[in-house]
């Protein structure tokens, strides 16, 4: 099947190799991957931030970067959540471009809910060896319903041992705009979140959006912590060598 | 009340460095989080319900005024008097008159967030009347002179310490601490504060259409004597809060309690109905019931009206993380939470609140518990909508986004400009990685680190990658 990556304006800037891992699983699992250059954000720090107007606009470009792919994957339940849940609702009173986005956002998945329920991969080419915890980012958990995806994969991993933590499903504070805007807040959410991660001892912590988990290595750095490993789920399943 | 959410930023911020209220809040997650846990699985068809009683409610509001012309009808057939009020000066007019009527000097009252909209207490004391608020937590505050932080646990926000001395000072008798001794001492204060008092005031958890009824769900029983025991009682509620039939409320109080307060269902459920009758032995003489809008008819017919299914139950409050560390006074009206969030800026005025409708991380998790299914992540989404389309947001962000927009539209200015900020801050991320600050993002900086990018854009090293692979392949 032919797959066209989102690989979010997130992990394009920040942490690219979290876009190799995602190309790497995609392929273990026989996808041809495709990349188009011209993809830059869903549009949802405008749909957050109220301008319907621009995230519109960013819809209308990702319908015509993806509408030819079988499937579209994203490393991010955020982003996957704004294409699937988010885009119809912009076209509501649009019904023609309602009947090209609709199926395209159903053909868009979080890259943890395709691995296992579409392209089924069964071997897990990673070799993360160690204990680590989930963390639930929340458009993913409650928009999408990816919360046993990604433990799901992780314990066909014989190296890997999953601890939970308290109030995995808690928000981290992130919330784009809302971690600038409203700093102390958000900074009081992620210690809340840095707490539950130093009390379950893993060696990494581990989720499925860069926001979140830059969010988290971020106060756990301030709070002194520099042992416990942040790694995105793509990271911790890929075969990670020889990657850019 | 008077509105301070215009301060919501700086009491937030306050809020997150007062330790008594920090200590207090840690009790939400196990009291009201695990106590909803623990019971909403008694409802086998969960969803389904939700699903239900959301149309219940949507029902009444598509219909608002026949349903309430209906239970006018019912209400005044079995003896009272109903009273409309379009504002809370309205409310405080209409209590006063009635009181100046029935020659009331004292008034109790049980727990009526209707009533904090209006500043009732304030004008009836105004008008000579003595007023005792009779619920556990509203007697605390009003000792205190405090307002609620919360819609269903008034004084959620003060630990056992702080309701010990204030105790101990307002009733001046000796100090206690354990829970039931407290309990004990405001239950002698108050008994005899039901017995004297000239009229009850309630507010209603429920109007019922098809018997004219009101009904109060509480756990106290202070409610059952505020409502039978004086010779008049007055109910106070807003408009949006009927519904059809006794059947429609037995589906929303499967979910009421279980999602408020984590009970099966509540010590009390009075069902309301009339006045003394010749064959009664209790009950008053007099029942008037005012219907309260104070704003709730702006509503109907827009995209707000979701909100008006709300049926006060504070699940939404109780599961925000936002809530959770700040409790509801940094709020600064009546309403708290995601609720009070869409509630506030609708019914004072968006410009009065302009934070509140942004202070979330639309998480979801409210609407996750929400038993009437309001979208209230999407509502607060709307009112940021309203607010940019206003040109009600400062012109930072305004900039920023206008800068962001543009870009995204133009990937290939979007890729020179991510490349050249990534190997800046790569570069002031030294050997360590980390930012520990960056202009223009303290509200980052100050209470976190900055994770440094890796170097080179996924797009840079994509090509890079792609091209060599290419080069490659001709080669061989």
């Amino acid at each position: 099947m032919r797959v066209g990556l989102f690989f979010t304006c997130l992990v394009d800037a920040m942490r690219p190799r979290i876009g190799f891992a995602t190309i790497s699983l995609l392929e273990a699992a026989g996808c041809e991957v495709s990349v188009p250059q011209t993809q830059t954000c869903c549009g949802q720090p405008g749909y957050n931030s109220g301008d319907r107007k621009t995230s519109q606009a960013l819809a209308l470009k990702f319908l015509t970067e993806f509408e030819g792919f079988d499937y579209v994957v994203t490393p991010s339940g955020s982003c996957a959540s704004m294409i699937r849940v988010h885009y119809p609702k912009l076209f509501q009173d649009n019904p023609a471009v309602l009947a090209r986005i609709a199926p395209l956002s159903l053909r868009t998945y979080e890259l943890t809910d395709f691995l296992l329920n579409i392209a089924k991969l069964e071997n897990i080419p990673g070799q993360f060896r160690g204990s680590l915890t989930y963390h639930d980012s929340c458009s993913g958990l409650r928009d999408l319903g990816v919360q046993k995806q990604p433990r799901a994969l992780l314990a066909k991993m014989p190296g890997v041992a999953i601890q939970e933590m308290q109030e995995s499903t808690t928000c981290c504070g992130f919330g784009g705009a809302f971690s600038v805007k409203f700093g102390d807040l958000s900074a009081r959410m992620a210690d809340n979140k840095c707490t539950h991660i130093e009390a379950a001892g893993t060696d990494a912590i581990v989720g499925g959006d860069l926001g979140c988990l830059l969010n988290i290595e971020g106060r756990l750095r301030r709070r002194g912590n520099h042992k416990t490993q942040v790694l995105h789920i793509a990271e911790v399943l890929a075969d990670q060598e020889g990657d850019a | 009340m008077q509105v301070a959410s215009i301060h919501f930023k700086r009491n937030a911020t306050a809020k997150l460095n007062d330790e008594n209220l920090q200590q207090a809040l840690a009790r939400l997650q196990t009291r009201f989080v695990g106590g909803r846990a623990a019971v909403i699985g008694e409802i086998a068809e969960l969803e389904e319900t939700r699903t239900a009683a959301a149309a219940i409610r949507d029902r009444v509001l598509q219909n608002l005024d026949q349903w309430l012309s209906h239970f006018e009808q019912q209400a005044t057939a079995r003896g009272a008097t109903v009273h409309w009020a379009e504002s809370g000066a309205d409310v405080n007019r209409i209590v006063a008159e009635i009181a100046v009527r029935h020659d009331v000097r004292k008034a109790a009252k049980s727990k009526s967030m209707v009533s904090e909209e209006c500043g009732l207490n304030e004008a009836l004391e105004a008008q000579g009347i003595e007023v005792i608020e009779t619920d556990l937590g509203e007697y605390i505050l009003q000792l205190a002179h405090e307002a609620p932080s919360h819609i269903v646990a008034p004084v959620v926000h003060k630990n056992r310490e702080e309701i010990s001395d204030l105790f101990a000072e307002k009733h001046r008798l000796p100090r206690k601490t354990g829970i039931s001794e407290l309990c004990r001492e405001a239950r002698e204060i108050l008994r005899p504060q039901f017995l004297a008092a000239d009229m009850g005031i309630s507010g209603a958890n429920f109007l019922i259409a098809e018997t004219g009824s009101a009904l109060i769900v509480t756990n106290e029983g202070n409610g059952r004597l505020v409502t039978t025991l004086p010779r008049v009682h007055v109910a106070i509620t807003g408009i949006e809060k009927v519904v059809p039939t006794l059947e429609d409320v037995s589906t929303l109080l499967r979910l009421l309690p279980r999602s408020a307060t984590g009970q099966s269902i509540t010590n009390y459920v009075s069902i309301l109905t009339g006045n003394k009758g010749a064959a009664d032995h209790d009950g008053p003489e007099h029942f008037h019931i005012i219907l309260v809008d104070n704003g709730r008819s702006s509503l109907l017919g827009g995209e707000m009206q979701p909100m008006l299914r709300c049926i006060r139950c504070g699940a939404c409050m109780n599961h925000c993380p936002v809530y959770q560390n700040i409790g509801g006074h940094a709020y600064g009206w009546v309403y708290p939470g995601p609720m009070g969030s869409i509630l506030t800026p609708t019914f004072v005025g968006l410009e009065n609140a302009p934070d509140l409708p942004n202070a979330s991380t639309l998480c979801g998790a409210c609407a996750a518990v929400c038993p009437v299914k309001i979208p209230l992540p999407d509502l607060l989404r709307q009112l940021r909508e309203k607010q940019m389309a206003l040109g009600m947001k400062p012109w930072p962000e305004r900039a920023a986004l206008k800068l962001w927009s543009w870009l995204a539209l133009h990937p290939a200015a979007y890729a020179l400009t991510t490349k050249i900020a990534v190997r800046a801050l790569f570069l002031a991320g030294g050997t360590e990685g980390l930012l520990h600050r960056l202009p223009g993002a303290s509200g980052w900086t100050d209470g976190r680190d900055f994770p440094a990018p890796q170097g080179k854009t996924f797009r840079e090293r994509y090509n890079r990658a792609f091209r060599e692979n290419r080069h490659g392949e001709k080669r061989a």
